[in-house]
């Protein structure tokens, strides 16, 4: 019972995770239609950022707080530069920049830090949960996952900015006739999603060690937890995520062992494409012909 | 009287393909000014140039100033509230977020209170259907919610894309009731769009008749209403 109980606490844990970093393809895909498949390398890069900034010495919250905001710059950066050109250029034209970026951002990674793994330091490590069920950093990132989601469902719930972000991601033409600055909208949705990946990866670094291939898997993860959500739905995705955590985990001790692993989340991609393609929160799309 | 609204010499392009050809025509101020035309002769290509949703040449002036060159967001920006076809419902959002989100721009905070108010006046639908998803309201509702929306804004001037499509009698009626009461009480002037054309005369002040993407003929109301040819092709009597 024990086993079980931990591992749906910590399959909760890494769940958090790929929902954080589904949540970040969400928030891309709904304005856009497109997956970035970019998002894992990015927020990659930026732990590399964060870990850079606590070697020279900055305090771990201090070197967080950098990092999410240089993540969230990044991201803008990235939009205004590379994808705000290619705005009405052809779908491929824009996947293959996707590509372009993984590319670019998993080389800087190893060209800039090399390809050996470092350790990366969790400020709950020292802390002792009373219990051999979770870890304390296994609550830490369920913490700062629930504590992140609350501050950007307050955000785009009742803001003027997250509405206008909102009305820009659902339609575009309508919100300019509003007023709704949309390729601003679009760039701030970048950098969001960026600054979210960010924290999944200071978040994921301690578990798995901060190496460039870090979120190749993260990434498989996080796109089965947005399948499973409903690719348009950003609580789904969160949802998703867990609910992908907490199967891989059972799955692995109790069915395939941990080396199939990752093969339970392409397995569940396909079966949600086949069977319920909307997820679970997702909204069916009907295109008047 | 001075034109709020002026267009000279406009073309407007899709891609390779010209929808308008040189349009000249003009709303005045605080009058409602009709354009009439077949389905495709170029009537939502020129709202659409006037608010720069399409790739046009040639001199737009709102209030005297010229528009041709900015983007919709800053035009809209300016006072002209564009309700498009197709109502341009944000389907998601509740009602409350659709007429909210229409007053974000706005510097003057301390009118968008009595603006709703006003709008409630006219839409007391709409007030009773507040938290509801834009998207269940039926297709007068979304209407109204359309020009709420863009009364929301404020504006001097309203563009309206057909807003008696797909409708019902009633509604068609209440709504180019309530147009009027904007245009008369409010004092904003309307530039409309409308297949309904016997309506439309009847709102309008002035009108023009748009063909293949050429202004063909313009006059007073009342005068097109008159006109045999008007009357064979588009008021069918």
């Amino acid at each position: 019972m024990d086993l079980f109980v931990s591992q749906v606490l910590s399959g909760v844990a890494s769940g958090a995770i790929y929902g954080c970093v589904g949540l970040a393809m969400v928030m891309i895909f709904t304005s856009t239609e497109k997956i970035n498949f970019a998002q894992g390398e990015m927020a990659t890069f930026s732990t590399y950022v964060a870990w850079t900034l606590m070697t020279v010495g900055l305090p771990y919250w201090a070197a967080f707080a950098a990092t999410v905001a240089i993540s969230f710059a990044a991201g803008v950066l990235i939009q205004r530069t590379l994808l705000a050109p290619l705005r009405d250029a052809p779908e491929m034209s824009q996947v293959i920049v996707f590509f372009g970026l993984f590319l670019v951002f998993n080389s800087a990674s190893g060209a800039i830090w090399g390809y050996l793994p470092f350790d990366f330091p969790s400020p709950v490590k020292a802390f002792s949960t009373g219990t051999t069920l979770i870890g304390a950093h296994q609550l830490f990132i369920i913490l700062v996952a629930v504590l992140m989601l609350t501050l950007l469902f307050l955000f785009f719930r009742y803001t003027s900015l997250g509405l206008c972000m909102r009305a820009a991601a659902q339609n575009p033409v309508s919100a300019s006739l509003m007023g709704v600055r949309v390729g601003w909208m679009l760039a701030l949705g970048w950098g969001l999603s960026a600054a979210v990946g960010a924290v999944a990866g200071i978040m994921v670094a301690p578990v798995v060690f901060l190496e460039p291939q870090m979120m190749v898997g993260v990434l498989l993860y996080a796109f089965a937890a947005a399948l499973v959500g409903g690719i348009d739905s950003p609580p789904g995705a969160f949802v998703g995520g867990i609910i992908v955590g907490v199967l891989e985990n059972l799955v692995g001790t109790y069915l395939v062992g941990t080396d199939l692993k990752l093969t339970v989340a392409l397995v569940l991609i396909i079966a949600v494409l086949i069977f319920k393609p909307t997820g679970l929160f997702g909204s069916r799309r009907v295109a008047r012909v | 009287m001075a034109a709020i609204l002026e267009l000279k010499d406009v073309d407007a392009h899709y891609g390779g393909t010209q929808a308008l050809f040189g349009v000249n025509c003009a709303v005045e101020a605080g009058a409602v000014t009709t354009l009439l035309g077949a389905n495709g002769a170029g009537k939502t290509s020129t709202l659409r140039a006037i608010c720069g949703m399409v790739r046009r040449t040639g001199e737009i002036r709102f209030d005297g100033h010229r528009i041709d060159g900015k983007s919709t967001e800053d035009i809209v920006r300016m006072g002209i509230a564009h309700v498009p076809e197709g109502r341009g419902t944000f389907t998601n959002l509740t009602v409350q977020e659709n007429l909210d989100l229409a007053a974000h721009a706005r510097r003057d905070r301390a009118l968008v209170g009595e603006d709703a108010q006003r709008v409630f006046g006219y839409f007391p639908r709409l007030k009773e259907r507040l938290r509801q998803q834009a998207g269940t309201l039926s297709g007068g509702e979304q209407q109204m919610l359309a020009i709420a929306r863009s009364l929301m804004m404020r504006p001097r001037l309203m563009l309206l894309d057909e807003p008696s499509f797909g409708l019902a009698p009633l509604v068609v009626l209440e709504i180019f009731q309530i147009m009027q009461r904007i245009n008369r009480e409010d004092g904003v002037s309307i530039f409309l769009i409308e297949q309904n054309a016997a309506m439309a005369l009847d709102l309008a002040h002035d009108a023009y008749l748009v063909e293949t993407g050429r202004i063909v003929m313009s006059g007073k109301a009342a005068d097109l209403r008159d006109d045999d040819a008007i009357r064979r092709t588009y008021l069918g009597h």
